[in-house]
């Protein structure tokens, strides 16, 4: 199964690289929005600043949905949803696969956005244990939930405007217990953010092991 | 074609008049609080709204599991998880409506982030979700997976959210009813717990009349599509009839 994983999450990978749609579109996006909350909330009132974990985390948010219908995208034409189902490879391992690709994309792109947080806002930076669990696990907690609600979606003819609604509500936690560990890691008191910090792993863990019972019939579909 | 039937006929008068003296014990039977004046007149609707919902979304829970279950599926399960869903939010808008309109009265804000307000929220959004995606046109055998596990996801997200939100922040006064502790022993005495029952049989049955009504329309509805895919099949076997007749 793993090595099914692997297989899937390589495919995925590779084509965002050769395609470059990650690093050409979603990531500019991604760092025009941080230029975009900078025009509505005066840098100069020191707002930023305060406000910057949670305008990062909404901004890995789009992201997600972004890569989560690009995720899906690639499996519509060419009737490669058909061929995935056909190719005899666990429905889990398609999952863990396709989310594993989303994570490791959204991972990068947090790099990205960081680097984009503490240079634009200026951004002290503190408490690296905690943000770097905190990114790890919000990030396989919104690979999870927008893989399940992303095969959902796809193959319908409303599956752009429906994957928001769907989706957002259900990350909701995720948003606030990632902005909060960040804001308590940021602060340099660590000790508030733990308990968010395990909230996060609870949720990644309930969408990984949803995602890993449900993707296969939601697969079969369409 | 009807979706009623001496049940429901009795259901309906039954629940008008518990409304109605639901509505006298409110507005003149029950006395104003001491703190919240008149404003607590608008509980006798908030509270029942918010348990009838729960009610409702739990039932629909319920049915989409036992839709996903193999042995018990059937496509009623399915049916009655969209209609209790579909009631279920009425009630729940109502619960955000009234209960804004109390907290505009008594905190002085039409809303405040508070753990249980804004849970409810996300709460009206997730169903919101639910019931786009049921609306979405598919065989009827694929929107009923579909929708049975998006249920059953928004089900597992409930206890988080609202885990959440309570570590966010918590200003809502604690549970009135559903606590153990007030249950035994209630903090609201005589004629207003009175009222607050009264509510709570007036909503239920209320919440069982549309309920029952919302069924047998989804059964219906149900039942044309499948008719009007049979007297598609049927025309299209006469044309091909009428064909051969005109080739021979």
């Amino acid at each position: 199964m793993w090595h099914d994983t692997a297989l899937v999450a390589g495919k995925d990978l590779r084509i965002e690289v050769r395609s470059r749609v990650a690093t050409n579109q979603v990531a500019p996006f991604a760092l025009l929005v941080l230029v975009l909350f900078a025009f509505a909330l005066d840098p100069d009132r020191g707002v930023l600043t305060k406000a910057a974990p949670g305008l990062f985390w909404v901004t890995v948010l789009f992201a997600t949905l972004l890569s989560v219908q690009r995720s899906f995208a690639i499996e519509a034409g060419d009737a490669t949803r058909d061929g995935l189902r056909l190719s005899g490879l666990d429905p889990a391992a398609i999952f863990l696969g396709k989310a594993g690709a989303v994570a490791l994309q959204l991972a990068a792109l947090e790099v990205v956005l960081a680097v984009g947080v503490v240079v634009l806002y200026d951004s002290p930076v503190h408490g690296a244990v905690l943000l770097l669990a905190t990114c790890v696990l919000a990030t396989v907690g919104l690979a999870a939930a927008g893989t399940v609600y992303g095969v959902l979606a796809a193959g319908l003819r409303v599956r752009d405007t429906l994957l928001p609604l769907l989706l957002m509500p259900v990350v909701a936690p995720v948003l606030l217990a990632a902005t909060r560990a960040s804001e308590a890691a940021l602060a340099g008191s660590p000790g508030d953010g733990w308990p968010w910090v395990r909230l996060l792993a609870v949720f990644a863990a309930v969408y990984v092991a949803f995602g890993v019972v449900a993707f296969g019939p939601l697969l079969e579909e369409a | 074609m009807t979706t009623s039937s001496p049940l429901t006929r009795v259901l309906g008068l039954v629940s008008l008049a518990a409304l109605v003296t639901l509505a006298v014990m409110a507005l003149w039977v029950s006395p104003a609080d001491v703190n919240q004046q008149d404003a607590v007149r608008l509980l006798y609707i908030h509270v029942p709204a918010a348990f009838v919902m729960y009610v409702a979304f739990g039932i629909t829970t319920l049915a989409s599991t036992l839709w996903l279950w193999p042995r018990t599926r059937a496509r009623r399960w399915d049916l009655l998880a969209g209609a209790s869903a579909e009631v279920g939010i009425v009630f729940l808008a109502l619960v955000l409506v009234v209960g804004s309109i109390w907290g505009r009265t008594t905190w002085g804000v039409w809303w405040t982030w508070d753990a249980r307000l804004t849970s409810t929220a996300v709460l009206f959004v997730l169903y919101l979700g639910y019931l786009a995606l049921r609306r979405v046109p598919a065989d009827t055998e694929v929107r009923a997976r579909r929708a049975a596990i998006a249920a059953v996801a928004i089900a597992v997200d409930i206890p988080i959210v609202h885990k959440s939100v309570e570590w966010w922040r918590t200003l809502h006064q604690k549970s009135s009813l559903l606590d153990e502790e007030t249950f035994l022993h209630p903090h609201i005495h005589g004629v207003m717990w009175w009222t607050v029952m009264v509510g709570m049989a007036a909503f239920t049955v209320l919440f069982v009349w549309l309920l029952v009504h919302r069924y047998r329309l989804a059964v219906l509805v149900d039942r044309v599509e499948d008719r009007s895919l049979e007297q598609a099949i049927a025309e299209r076997r006469a044309e091909a009839g009428e064909l051969a007749g005109v080739g021979r």
